[in-house]
């Protein structure tokens, strides 16, 4: 069963702001694509154009071979019709039905035989180890439970898609890791081509074969997690993705290799560039040393924040202030002189006119 | 990265697409509901606003015979001239007029003053009791506006109008002059203590959304509490009171039963009896000409209330979440100011009500000693030394007839507009931003300018006639029910959007996902998630179109007659004691509906009033 989606020159507009501005995409069957991004970048819009509880205002939705939506064409398939499953921020559970009636109701419709029908509420409350729980209400469950069964209640009509509009926003931090395991797991064992909003990067990155990192309505970048983290597309993607955040430091190319930073210069592939540049080094890519040696770079320790695994040090020379993460305690002390040393392999140049990265 | 060619398409092509767009547009069930709802309101508000205007600028049958030239249909300025000039404007619009703005303000003090002080009192102080008082201030809004005026007339009536001494006199041996049985005091006391419901109610709403925290920073830094009432708790519930004022001052505006007895008698006429009395006289144009201006000056009161708080529908609640909020210590003064409290409960409820019933148990009216005790007036065989004849009230099978007549128009209004407002709400909801859902909104809330009365006057000169696929109305029980849901459409609509705003719309999408159809959405999501505001609004609409008078005394019929229209004819015809039988009755009809109903769903009546 081809699940492949693709939207094409995808237009929204709320009155007059641009939700969505000809975005294209292709998600592959089988993907687990993450919409990422600010909150007003468009992400949600996205996927409600996906789901058909939006109609937009340009462009065209194929799932698989089906045509469900063309602007052009006039045609919007309604949601029931397009075979998705989607799971709300804020679960949407019915508060007047119970756990099974909230499962079975897609199945009602259907007129799916009983039997077939608790069946299906044993396996879908099963695969979200929530058994036993058929005779309660939503309020009488905590927000994980919650967000349980609004899983529960997407599988057990078995869509083509899913489709997941920040499910884990309103759960606790530890919750929060906890659901994305189980997601990523339902969505191994389904198979399901998935379509993921958030606005976390860690969910992102930790959950998704493919992330589309949007921005204004626009797609910044579309690519594997590994790519979006270390060959962010633009400096508006490397500013976005990773914590403690990227170094980006402004530097003019002054010769093959060499980018100068003022007070001293540091060696970088250029791809041939000239001209004014953005470098940008994630934390965790700088070397720190109270030790002097070849090549570093003097600093002043300005703070120490150690928060157990790892401690991110906060380096000052003149008016440049850079983040350094090491693992585990770090031995420097505030206010020590310490010594930087870049690794030219993990650094990216940015144009600083476009933000675009330079590539070869 | 992907192929993001879209296919080139010709122009009949293009035409169809455009068709399928519209077509969607169309079917979209807040639309359909919307249009639907235009087109009904359309006939229920436009349709007669613009009736009552043509009827004043058109010769009318009655005229052709009175004045020279005059043609039937025919275009004239007539009656606004005779209304607006000379001898004839003075007395029939000008004294009328300057009467209701002396009722309306006065009242809208008076409720101001004791509905303001109630409620802060209730909320904010550690008063004791102050549950039961908070029951208690609601109960003068289910008795029908002019119980307090027939009370009133039980105790202070006097002689200069004939007929039988009240209480008063009975006691004292004197007569209380004029100015005190009759006219705009009385009035004034009588509307104020029926309306300051609303205000109790609103300001009570939001002095519960204000943070006492606001306070406590005022008291922390050195401010004492008469300061610190003036300068942070009265500026932030001034919109509370601001929409409070504007409610009972276009309610005080119009009303009629309350003027009607203690104005009528001495000639004190306000627009609303001037209104009735054009029209008994048949000067329907005369009339309507008084129902506009009414009207209009309900739409200056209103756009000054929008540009002093700013906000289209400041009416409305003031939004807020709930605070634990510290009370205010009354300290010494806390026994002083319960008494004063229960004090006035006693006055303005308990002791109209007792001497009411007391009055009804008279044989000989104004003489109000034992042995003086009957049941004529309630069981009594038709006597012609009696009551001129009439049978006792429980024996009269017309009253049954009335009361039948009461309960049907309630239910069937409060049924009817709880559906409607479901709809308003679920139109103008999910249509948020649109200018369908704003012009909906608009349409629906269009009644709350117009006085009861004046509505009344307006369904008059429409529903006389046949009007396109409708057949003539007039004299039918329809009517009334239509009337009284037009009326109640502002309040309708309102609960319709509070109770929608709570169902999340997630709620209808993930239906919408699952495959249910417009129907199973409504069925099974929307009408069950939006029962407690339905029962609220429908207990609202019970009791408010229970006692409705001014809105419907133009249009009831001999066949038609309800409860409140009956009181009015006994007391036109001096039987003030079958009249106050009726009352009763009305009353305990309204108090037991409002029981019943108020077991379902968590439905309550506070809840209705003020919308949340």
């Amino acid at each position: 069963m081809d699940t492949t989606i693709r939207i094409k020159k995808l237009t929204k507009k709320f009155g007059k702001v641009v939700a969505l501005n000809g975005v294209s995409l292709v998600i592959e069957p089988g993907a687990f694509l993450t919409l990422l991004g600010p909150s007003g970048c468009g992400k949600t819009t996205l996927l409600r154009c996906v789901a058909g509880l939006e109609d937009p205002d340009g462009g065209e939705i194929y799932i698989g071979n089906q045509l469900v939506f063309s602007y052009e064409k006039g045609i919007s398939l309604p949601p029931s019709q397009r075979e998705l499953g989607l799971v709300f921020q804020n679960y949407a559970l019915w508060p007047h039905m119970k756990v099974d009636k909230n499962i079975t109701f897609a199945l009602e419709i259907q007129k799916m035989p009983k039997e077939e029908m608790n069946k299906r509420v044993k396996e879908a409350l099963k695969e979200v180890q929530m058994e036993g729980y058929e005779d309660r209400y939503p309020r009488e469950m905590s927000g994980g439970q919650q967000q349980r069964i609004a899983l529960a209640r997407m599988l057990a009509y078995r869509p083509k898609v899913f489709l997941m509009d920040e499910p884990l926003s309103n759960l606790d931090a530890r919750l929060r890791m906890d659901m994305r395991s189980e997601i990523k797991r339902l969505h191994h064992v389904a198979g399901a081509t998935t379509i993921y909003v958030t606005h976390d990067q860690v969910e992102a990155l930790t959950m998704s074969t493919t992330i589309a990192v949007m921005k204004e309505g626009v797609i910044q970048q579309f690519d594997t997690p590994d790519k979006i983290y270390h060959f962010p597309g633009n400096l508006f993607v490397a500013d976005f993705i990773g914590n403690p955040k990227v170094n980006l430091l402004k530097g003019l190319i002054n010769g093959k290799d060499t980018v100068d930073l003022g007070s001293f210069k540091i060696t970088a592939e250029t791809f041939g560039a000239t001209g004014n540049v953005v470098i940008g080094i994630r934390p965790e890519d700088i070397a720190i040393s109270t030790q002097s040696s070849p090549g570093a770079v003097e600093f002043n320790a300005y703070s120490i924040l150690p928060s157990g695994a790892d401690t991110t040090i906060i380096a000052r020379r003149g008016d440049m202030e850079l983040n350094i993460r090491v693992m585990g305690i770090s031995e420097i002390k505030m206010d020590e002189k310490v010594w930087l040393s870049f690794n030219p392999q993990t650094l990216n140049l940015y144009n600083k006119e476009s933000g675009n990265l330079i590539t070869s | 990265m992907t192929d993001a060619s879209i296919s080139q398409i010709s122009l009949s092509q293009r035409l169809t697409a455009n068709s399928r767009r519209f077509f969607r547009w169309l079917t979209k069930p807040q639309v359909l509901l919307s249009l639907l709802l235009v087109i009904i309101m359309f006939y229920m508000v436009i349709i007669p606003l613009y009736k009552l205007l043509s009827t004043t600028v058109t010769w009318q049958i009655v005229d052709v015979s009175r004045i020279e030239g005059a043609v039937e249909g025919e275009f004239t300025l007539y009656h606004w001239k005779r209304m607006t000039t000379g001898i004839f404007g003075k007395i029939y619009t000008l004294e009328p007029l300057t009467h209701s703005f002396t009722i309306a303000i006065g009242t809208v003090f008076l409720a101001m003053f004791i509905g303001g002080a109630l409620a802060w009192l209730v909320v904010r102080t550690d008063m004791p009791r102050r549950n039961l008082i908070n029951q208690l201030a609601v109960l003068p809004y289910i008795m029908p506006s002019w119980t307090l005026a027939q009370a009133w007339l039980v105790i202070f009536k006097n002689r200069t109008q004939g007929g039988a001494p009240g209480l008063f006199e009975y006691i004292v041996g004197q007569s209380p002059p004029d100015w005190l049985s009759y006219g705009p005091v009385p009035i004034i006391i009588c509307v104020a203590l029926h309306y300051y419901t609303f205000f109790y109610l609103f300001v009570s709403a939001a002095l519960m959304s204000i943070d006492s925290n606001l306070e406590e920073a005022g008291e922390l830094m050195g401010a004492d509490r008469w300061r610190i009432l003036r300068k942070i708790t009265l500026p932030l519930v001034l919109p509370a009171m601001l929409s409070g004022f504007i409610m009972v001052f276009s309610k005080a505006l119009g009303t009629f039963g309350t003027p009607n007895i203690l104005g009528s008698p001495v000639r004190y006429y306000v627009l609303s009896t001037m209104m009735r009395g054009s029209l008994a006289a048949g000067d329907k144009a005369d009339a309507f000409v008084l129902g506009i201006i009414l009207i209009l000056f309900s739409i200056v009161t209103i756009s000054l209330n929008q540009r002093l708080i700013g906000t289209r529908r400041s009416y409305e609640t003031i939004g807020g979440r709930g605070f634990v909020a510290t009370p205010s210590k009354l300290r010494s003064w806390k026994k002083i100011i319960f008494v004063i409290v229960v004090a006035f409960q006693l006055a303005v409820l308990i002791i109209p009500l007792g001497l009411l019933t007391y009055d009804t148990f008279l044989l000989r009216s104004g003489d109000f000693s034992f042995d003086n005790l009957t049941l004529q007036n309630w069981i009594g065989e038709a006597n012609p030394d009696y009551n001129d004849g009439q049978p006792g009230v429980l024996r009269n099978p017309r009253i049954w007839k009335t009361a039948w007549n009461s309960i049907r128009l309630a239910l069937l209004t409060a049924l009817f507009s709880g559906i409607l407002g479901v709809l308003l709400g679920y139109s103008i909801v999910k249509g948020r931003g649109t200018r369908l859902s704003k012009m909906v909104e608009q349409m629906a809330y269009l009644p709350y300018v117009i006085p009861g009365i004046a509505l009344g006057a307006v369904y008059i000169a429409m529903f006389s006639k046949p009007l396109g696929p409708i057949p003539s109305l007039y004299g039918t029980f329809a009517l009334l029910v239509v009337v009284s849901i037009a009326d109640k459409l502002p309040y309708s609509s309102r609960s319709g959007v509070s109770a929608m705003m709570q169902v999340g719309h997630e709620l209808e999408e993930a239906a919408e996902i699952a495959g249910a159809n417009v129907w199973q959405r409504f069925k099974q999501i929307i009408f069950p998630l939006t029962t407690a505001g339905f029962v609220s609004g429908f207990l609202l609409t019970f009791i408010t179109v229970m006692r409705e008078l001014s809105l419907i005394i133009l249009l009831v019929t001999r066949d038609t007659q309800v409860l409140a229209s009956q009181t009015m004819w006994y007391i036109e015809n001096n039987l003030d004691q079958m009249a106050n039988i009726v009352i009763l009755i009305l009353i305990l009809i309204t108090v037991t509906g409002n029981l019943i109903i108020g077991r379902f769903r968590g439905g309550s009546l506070q809840k209705g009033l003020v919308g949340r």
